[in-house]
């Protein structure tokens, strides 16, 4: 039984990559494509690791990320955040809503795979 | 005008540059050589006759030593030491220098508003750069493409033995995405290449409408009488000066109200009544209109009609939204101006227009009549309040208790009955000591 990963991203194309990479390295990937209720899909399928795109329609990743982090039963939720721009203020906002990893699109495969295996081991 | 305390330094100046000495220029002036160099200390008034015989001696002009440089020019120095926040400048003597060195000064205050619109310019970019909606989107479009391409290409290439659908799928994928990066890349060349051709020399819209209005001495004959709206259209696309959307649009907003103005006041009977009385409050009985009503249209009439009139208006923020100079009251371009006009306290209590002479520091003893009054633009709902704007029309101060040089020391002192109030144009060209008012430290160390 693999571990299970929620992905919440709007990209068709980007979904649909990282769903089989991540599904080939033996991962239960769920997908989920808009901010309004990403919170409940969160809560409905208790992932182990959350991937989370910045810009979602409807909400924010950050605001998502607070409501995670606010949730009692989620506030220990591995999150690893997708940003398309690498600016420092995104990742300071990311860090200060406590995320615990987050990449700078576009990224190699390879890096998601690392980065997922390792946040999930630790 | 009043004559300044400069005038002894000008005439030495001027007489150690034509090569004269002190004792030979009061022989032909007829005046003793010790009264002579009192004067060039400033230590004496100097006028009428012996001044007309100092600068006929001299050959310049007699205004070139009353008036010395311009104030306009003295202010820009001001202003430009202020903003550079220099070392060791010596503001204590702008009038010195300006006086001295004319062409030299109006150089440096040319340099500085320069430097200033360059400086705008920058900051409208880096904006634009960093806010601006479309490039921000079309940019997340082109990276979002991109990372879906080289996602699925790697996946393409690193995997071994791919089921035949899913790289069917994918290579369809790549397919979808890398045009849809073709025209996202396109998009964004369209939109910077655009971009660096409209509004090219980046003023602020509020610079293109002073320019514009300042061009046409704040009075526009066609707009008087019975003017349609398609005039001030026409005068607004004809107007050079006008170069961004947004500064036409200030402007037609501008000339509508004034030709709301014009219609309410008849140009012909405002001049009628003007010379009668000058009074604004008795403007706006007769016309039976509101003062800045009244303020608006006797700031719209030729200065050779209503001779020196300044206009400033403000909105609730204390954002200038409206100038017309005035030329011994300087008002500040972008930085704030001085929380202590009375501009500012009519937001505060809207029925209360006041009246007052001001002096603002460090433009010497000059005062100038004041009269603020605040308007209702917009009444207010549940969801906000009213909108409120303010406006100071500003006179000459025909009143003549003036004080005699030096003895500014006393704040808001009355004088010839009247309460003065002592103001500055921003904090930091500012003298005035100890004011509750100052919002950052000036750098104008002592007072002038």
């Amino acid at each position: 039984m693999g571990k299970r990963v929620l992905l919440i991203e709007d990209e068709p194309n980007i979904i649909e990559a990282v769903s089989f990479i991540l599904s080939r390295d033996g991962w239960d990937v769920k997908t989920h494509s808009n901010g309004h209720d990403a919170i409940d899909a969160v809560r409905a399928r208790a992932p182990d690791l959350v991937i989370l795109d910045v810009m979602l329609p409807g909400k924010s990743g950050f605001d998502i990320l607070h409501e995670i982090r606010a949730d009692s039963d989620l506030s220990g939720m591995p999150v690893l955040m997708l940003t398309a721009r690498g600016q420092v203020k995104d990742r300071e906002l990311a860090e200060q809503s406590g995320v615990n990893r987050y990449m700078t699109k576009p990224f190699s495969n390879a890096d998601v795979l690392e980065v997922v295996r390792s946040m999930v081991a630790s | 005008m009043p004559e300044s305390s400069m005038i002894g330094s000008r005439i030495r100046e001027r007489r150690v540059m034509n090569g004269i000495r002190q004792s030979e220029l009061a022989r032909r002036v007829g005046i003793s050589p010790s009264y002579l160099n009192l004067i060039e200390h400033n230590r004496r008034r100097i006028g009428g006759k012996t001044l007309l015989a100092i600068a006929d001696v001299l050959e310049v002009e007699p205004a070139l030593l009353s008036e010395g440089a311009e104030a306009a020019l003295i202010a820009g120095l001001r202003e430009a030491a202020g903003t550079q926040a220099a070392q060791g400048v010596e503001t204590a003597r702008a009038e010195e220098f300006a006086g001295r060195f004319p062409g030299w000064a109006r150089l440096l205050v040319d340099l500085h508003g320069r430097a200033g619109a360059l400086e705008r310019t920058v900051e409208t970019l880096t904006d634009r750069l960093a806010h601006d909606p479309h490039l921000a989107d079309s940019l997340h479009e082109v990276i979002s493409t991109v990372t879906a391409i080289r996602s699925t290409s790697s996946i393409l290439v690193e995997t071994e033995a791919l089921e035949p659908e899913w790289q069917n799928r994918f290579h369809r994928n790549i397919d979808e995405d890398s045009r849809r990066l073709a025209e996202g890349a396109e998009s964004l060349v369209r939109y910077l290449e655009g971009a660096a051709n409209t509004e090219a020399e980046i003023k602020s819209p509020q610079d293109e409408l002073l320019a514009f209005l300042s061009a046409h001495g704040f009075h526009f004959p066609a707009l008087e009488g019975d003017a349609g709206p398609q005039v001030a259209r026409r005068i607004v696309e004809q107007a050079e000066a006008l170069v961004s959307d947004a500064a036409r649009r200030l402007a037609l907003d501008a000339l509508e109200q004034y030709r709301a103005d014009a219609a309410r006041l008849p140009l012909e009977r405002v001049l009628e009544e003007m010379r009668r009385d000058p009074a604004p409050e008795r403007l706006a009985q007769v016309f039976d209109c509101d003062l800045p009503t009244s303020f608006r249209r006797i700031a719209a009439l030729p200065e050779s009609e209503a001779g020196l009139v300044g206009l400033v208006s403000c909105d609730a923020s204390g954002a200038l939204t409206f100038r017309r100079p005035f030329p011994r009251f300087a008002m500040p371009r972008d930085a704030g101006a001085c929380a202590l006009w009375p501009l500012f306290q009519v937001l505060g209590q809207p029925q209360v227009p006041l009246r007052m002479r001001l002096r603002q520091a460090g433009r010497g003893q000059e005062t100038v009549l004041a009269l603020a009054a605040a308007e209702q633009i917009s009444p207010a709902t549940f969801e906000r309040p009213a909108l409120m704007r303010a406006h100071m029309l500003i006179l000459p101060d025909s009143s003549d208790g003036r004080e005699s040089a030096g003895d500014g020391a006393d704040s808001a002192g009355a004088i010839g009955g009247r309460v003065v109030r002592d103001v500055g144009v921003s904090c930091r060209i500012c003298p005035l000591r100890e004011c509750a008012a100052r919002r950052e430290p000036s750098i104008v160390a002592d007072g002038f």
